[in-house]
């Protein structure tokens, strides 16, 4: 609940937060036209703005978008079932989360994106290496925080059920999923994220078609205020995207 | 006493956490019978650690004991009753993402009470226990002394025989303790429910019991039943009359050496 004291201290930092971002704008203008800088190097934030009007009037991101959000799909779908799944069945005994809650932390802290090449080798250069990717990077924030979930539910709570006579299906449906909820959920929402981000920053490294893909093309082009539209396209779709899940997990845990 | 008269039958109950030779190793409850009378208010008192939450945890059917049997009934216990036995734990035993009313509906759905009962029986109950205003706040919204009434009318919407209460007002302050004792006692004399109530507070055991068994430091077991001789409801003043006041110092009188004998081997174990 927010009180008025709340609300006035969100107000002053949004208002910081804003003016950061009117500061970088300005920082960027004027070193391109008053410092000099190279427009090769920098273009000016004018150009990629109309670059960027031009980019959303034609349409011509639609095809790279698909590919993009297709693979993203695919590939987080492929991690929240599988973790989630994981999880729940290791988070049932403490020998089996003694056993894989360190394992899975330890791959988790391992940079995945550098075996790229192996998954390149063994799926393509199409869309399948960038959803196998995807899904293996995202796999891990989702089957840890799922085993934390359910492993921590509390233990009063289970027993309260268990003495009013709840069947084991009543206890997953009504006190474990509703107890781990919270915690998976931001599990699903980092999985998220670093789904979206290997699988863009994949497709600068090899790939045939999507957004990141486009964003070298346009690098290699020299087409330097084009590039930048299609960052700020780029960033606007991710906040868009992770708006959208930190709504959706908010809503999950709206009875705290 | 016929057996019909008897609600829960203890017989030679005793319990040990671990194994013999282990560190954690506990001798909880030892060699203890008990026979609850149906319709009574027994209380159980005791230092702390001496077993009486063990009890009623074994009588709940949570606990498997290491030796003794329990009977509810006339039937042993072997696990959860649900259909003769409601608890009311010490505290947070609401479901936090449920509102008051869906909690009071989730112990009728596990209990399998039929779904066209549900909304009567948790109206009933929530205003058995004046919570009708808060059906639909979550517990996070409600005072300790309210989650606390909350968590009642979730077991009394149940209508079981028996409630085992576990130290349910410990967490809550004196003043809000002793309106709760009342009310309780208001409540409970309405009806006709085999009432098993842990406390460590000798004001709360007086006030409310039929009985209250006295429990010796660990191993527990029970020291001495002492009977209440005095009508539900029970009014604020029998708090002030005379034989509230004797039989507050007997209890003292006997809790105390308990006190200190488990106050004394903890320090010497090293564990307070």
């Amino acid at each position: 609940m927010a009180t008025r004291d709340n609300q006035a201290q969100s107000f002053g930092s949004r208002l910081v937060q804003v003016g950061f971002l009117i500061a970088v704008l300005v920082l960027w203008y004027l070193a391109t036209t008053r410092w000099g800088v190279n427009r090769l190097l920098l273009p000016n934030p004018v150009a990629v703005w109309q670059q960027l009007l031009d980019v959303l009037r034609s349409g011509e991101y639609l095809p790279d978008l698909r590919v993009t959000l297709t693979e993203l799909v695919i590939a987080f779908a492929l991690a929240m079932t599988s973790g989630t799944i994981v999880g729940f069945f290791v988070s049932r005994r403490h020998s089996t989360i003694r056993v894989f809650d360190p394992l899975f932390a330890a791959i988790y802290s391992i940079p995945i994106i550098m075996f790229l090449p192996l998954y390149v080798l063994f799926f393509g250069l199409g869309p399948a290496s960038k959803i196998a990717l995807g899904a293996t990077i995202s796999f891990f924030p989702i089957v840890l925080s799922t085993i934390a979930g359910f492993g921590n539910v509390d233990r009063t709570l289970v027993t309260a059920a268990r003495s009013m006579g709840a069947s084991d299906f009543h206890l997953f449906r009504y006190v474990l999923v509703p107890g781990a909820l919270p915690v998976i959920l931001s599990g699903l929402r980092m999985g998220f994220t670093i789904a979206l981000l290997s699988i863009i920053g994949s497709e600068t490294i090899a790939s045939l078609a999507g957004l990141g893909h486009h964003i070298v093309q346009l690098a290699e082009g020299m087409d330097m205020a084009r590039m930048f539209a299609y960052i700020a396209f780029v960033v606007v779709i991710a906040a868009l995207l992770n708006g959208l899940v930190s709504f959706l997990e908010a809503r999950g845990r709206r009875w705290a | 006493m016929t057996a019909g008269d008897l609600a829960v039958r203890v017989q030679n109950v005793s319990h040990q956490f671990g194994e013999p030779g282990d560190v954690q190793h506990v001798r909880a409850l030892l060699d203890t019978s008990l026979d609850i009378k149906r319709g009574e208010l027994l209380c159980l008192i005791g230092p702390s650690g001496c077993g009486k939450s063990t009890l009623l945890n074994v009588i709940g059917g949570l606990m498997r004991p290491s030796g003794g049997t329990v009977e509810v009934t006339g039937k042993p216990v072997r696990g959860p009753r649900p259909h003769d036995i409601a608890f009311v734990f010490q505290e947070n035993a609401l479901f936090p993402w449920n509102t008051v009313i869906e909690n009071i509906r989730l112990g009728m759905l596990f209990q399998g009470v039929p779904k066209s009962e549900h909304e009567p029986r948790a109206r009933q109950s929530l205003e058995a226990v004046g919570l009708t205003e808060f059906a639909n706040h979550y517990p996070s919204q409600l005072s300790g002394g309210m989650r606390q009434r909350a968590a009642l009318a979730r077991a009394l919407s149940l209508q079981t025989g028996i409630l085992l209460m576990d130290e349910p007002f410990g967490a809550l302050d004196e003043q809000t303790r002793m309106i709760l004792g009342e009310d309780l006692s208001v409540l409970l004399s309405r009806t006709e429910k085999t009432i098993v109530f842990v406390t460590h507070s000798l004001g709360e055991a007086v006030f409310l019991a039929d009985r209250v068994a006295v429990f010796s430091a660990r191993p527990g077991t029970i020291k001495k039943i002492i009977s209440v001789d005095e009508p539900h409801p029970r009014k604020p003043d029998f708090v002030t009359s005379e034989k509230f006041t004797t039989l507050r110092n007997e209890l003292y009188a006997l809790l105390h050496d308990e006190i200190r004998k488990t106050v004394t081997a903890s320090s010497a174990g090293g564990l307070a």
